[in-house]
């Protein structure tokens, strides 16, 4: 029980991040008109493709001879990437439709 | 720290900074596209800097499947975005929210053996592997479900038990391979990788095709979770503000959907709908009487006269690719002095919000599309609706039958109006599975037929009128 103390102390800086981002969060979809949650969610799932970058980190950080790590590591990167792109490109062109409103 | 380093948490800021601004704008119709390109623009830079900036010594073969990944993933990614149908976008979010949760899984899977195995980073590859596969295989069926392959809801017995302790035992396991000492062997790993892909299967596969944006709304914050579990072990912050962000504003958004059907997610993902309670609810009213139909030509008279139609779109209408010829439809009837108006349910749709981009994409008048509230009130002065491809939220069930399973769901209230027209192809249960007194009410004519085929033929009485 102590150890999970000492743990949580040790990484307070982290804590209180996740904590406001957790806050930051709710308030940025706070009053979204229901038009927009279908572009919003889309949205949503193209930023959390920034787990891609965990998986460049997880590349960048293996042994030459890692073949294994090299297959998982490649599929991770390629899955990210369309997570991310497709993403982006996705909701870009949902936004489009409300473009010539005025 | 060296220069390189420094200069990535410079990236990483940047990222964080415009994942905060990018959601902001898109809660915005003005601001929502600027929105989307300024996230896109710092997960650029979050990428880029995270690929150069390192001071690693990195064999050359490593730094080109990188770059090899990136460079296909991309190719594919943007064409699949850019081709696919709007009517297919609901699917697509789905599966582009699997391949996040997969990238998540995967990397904890490549990290478990390089890692020392100290209770906060197990804690973090364990939940990353487990919430990532989860969102895989969940957003998977999801995606299955909505483009038709898997229209059913499957539903073994005892579902809700199995799955709980399925749940329950894979956070067991994932509590014994942090405390047990020899219980973190790599098989166990490949163990709670196999249970987290088979629970994520066997919580999408029993929920009604309805229900499917809410899942995959949750579905997302999941892989949010999951980003955020990555950036916790590496101490990025850029995954971190993704990942939380995308993480609590997901949850936030699937219960203002539950909302928007007047649901608790517990119903949502325990309870049932288009189930059992349907069946009961189809039994109640399937000898509820008989229905009249109306043909193209009758109708297109009765609107003509008319002096105000109200149109209901739903998903049948969108799944026909018909939002070109209703706008055709309402610019014919407008010339004629008819007042016309879109009435859009907030789960119209797969999808809140869907049904305004489909007719968006058509070119209808923003101005004519009405929420529900704004044109509840007007039914009762309206002539004729047109209800085209929807089924529940018109359903008047969902008011009068509290044994039906959408009781409660606000609906519109399209039984007000003079003549009710539904445009359907068959008598088929619509997609929830229940039973629509509607039409049985002897103001309500039938309009059976494809929406595309039977509205182009109803344009064309209007032309020769």
């Amino acid at each position: 029980m102590e150890q999970v103390f000492y743990y949580l102390s040790d990484h307070m800086d982290m804590i209180y991040f996740i904590v406001l981002s957790v806050f930051v969060g709710v308030e940025v979809i706070g009053n979204v008109p229901t038009v927009l949650h279908t572009p919003l969610m889309s949205g949503a799932n193209a930023i959390h493709g920034v787990v891609i970058v965990g998986a460049i980190y997880v590349m960048l950080h293996l042994h030459e001879d890692d073949f294994m790590g090299m297959i998982l590591g490649f599929l991770a990167v390629l899955l990210g990437t369309l997570n991310v792109v497709g993403g982006f490109v996705v909701t870009d062109r949902m936004l489009e439709m409300f473009k010539k409103k005025n | 720290m060296s220069l390189n380093l420094s200069l990535l948490e410079i990236c990483y800021l940047i990222a964080s900074v415009t994942f905060v601004i990018g959601l902001k704008f898109m809660g915005n119709p003005k601001t929502a596209r600027r929105g989307n390109l300024i996230g896109a623009f710092g997960m650029t830079v979050a990428i880029i800097g995270t690929v150069v900036l390192h001071d690693q010594k990195v064999p050359p073969i490593i730094y080109g499947l990188i770059v090899l990944a990136i460079f296909i993933g991309t190719i594919i990614g943007w064409l699949t975005a850019k081709k696919v149908a709007m009517t297919k976008m609901p699917e697509l979010v789905s599966l582009f929210n699997g391949m996040g949760g997969a990238c998540a899984a995967l990397i904890s899977l490549i990290e478990y053996p390089h890692m020392q195995h100290e209770t906060g980073s197990m804690v973090a590859v364990l939940a990353g592997l487990v919430i990532g596969s989860v969102s895989f295989s969940g957003s998977m069926i999801a995606f299955l479900k909505l483009n038709g392959t898997l229209n059913k809801a499957l539903r073994i017995p005892a579902y809700n038990i199995i799955n709980t302790l399925i749940m329950a035992g894979l956070f067991i396991w994932v509590v014994l391979m942090i405390i047990m000492p020899g219980f973190d062997s790599a098989l166990n790993l490949y163990l709670l990788l196999f249970f987290a892909l088979m629970y994520g299967v066997l919580f999408v596969i029993p929920i009604g095709g309805a229900d499917m944006p809410v899942v995959i709304s949750l579905l997302n914050s999941f892989t949010g979770l999951a980003a955020a579990f990555g950036g916790f072990l590496y101490g990025n912050k850029a995954m971190l503000t993704g990942g939380i962000l995308v993480g609590s504003a997901g949850t936030l958004l699937t219960l203002v959907m539950c909302k928007a059907m007047n649901r608790p997610l517990s119903n949502v993902i325990f309870g049932a709908f288009g189930g059992s309670g349907a069946d009961t609810g189809s039994g109640a009213e399937g000898a509820g009487g008989s229905v009249k139909d109306i043909s193209t030509t009758d109708l297109a008279v009765l609107m003509n006269y008319s002096k105000k139609v109200i149109i209901v779109p739903g998903y049948g209408l969108a799944v026909a690719q018909a939002q070109h010829v209703i706008h055709e439809i309402e610019l014919l009837l407008e010339s004629r002095g008819v007042d016309v108006k879109y009435a859009i349910h907030p789960v119209a749709g797969r999808m809140p919000g869907h049904m305004n981009v489909l007719l968006a994409e058509s070119s209808v008048d923003y101005d004519k599309l009405l929420e529900m509230e704004e044109i509840n009130p007007e039914f009762s002065s309206t002539d004729v609706v047109l209800v085209v491809g929807a089924n529940d939220v018109v359903n008047p069930a969902a008011k009068t039958d509290p044994s039906s399973p959408i009781y409660g769901m606000p609906i519109l209230e399209v039984n007000q109006a003079a003549h009710i027209i539904v445009n359907k192809r068959s008598m088929n249960a619509g997609y929830a599975g229940i039973d629509n007194p509607l039409f049985y009410d002897p103001k309500t004519s039938m309009l059976f037929g494809d929406a595309k085929t039977v509205l182009t033929a109803l344009a064309n009485e209007l032309k020769a009128l």
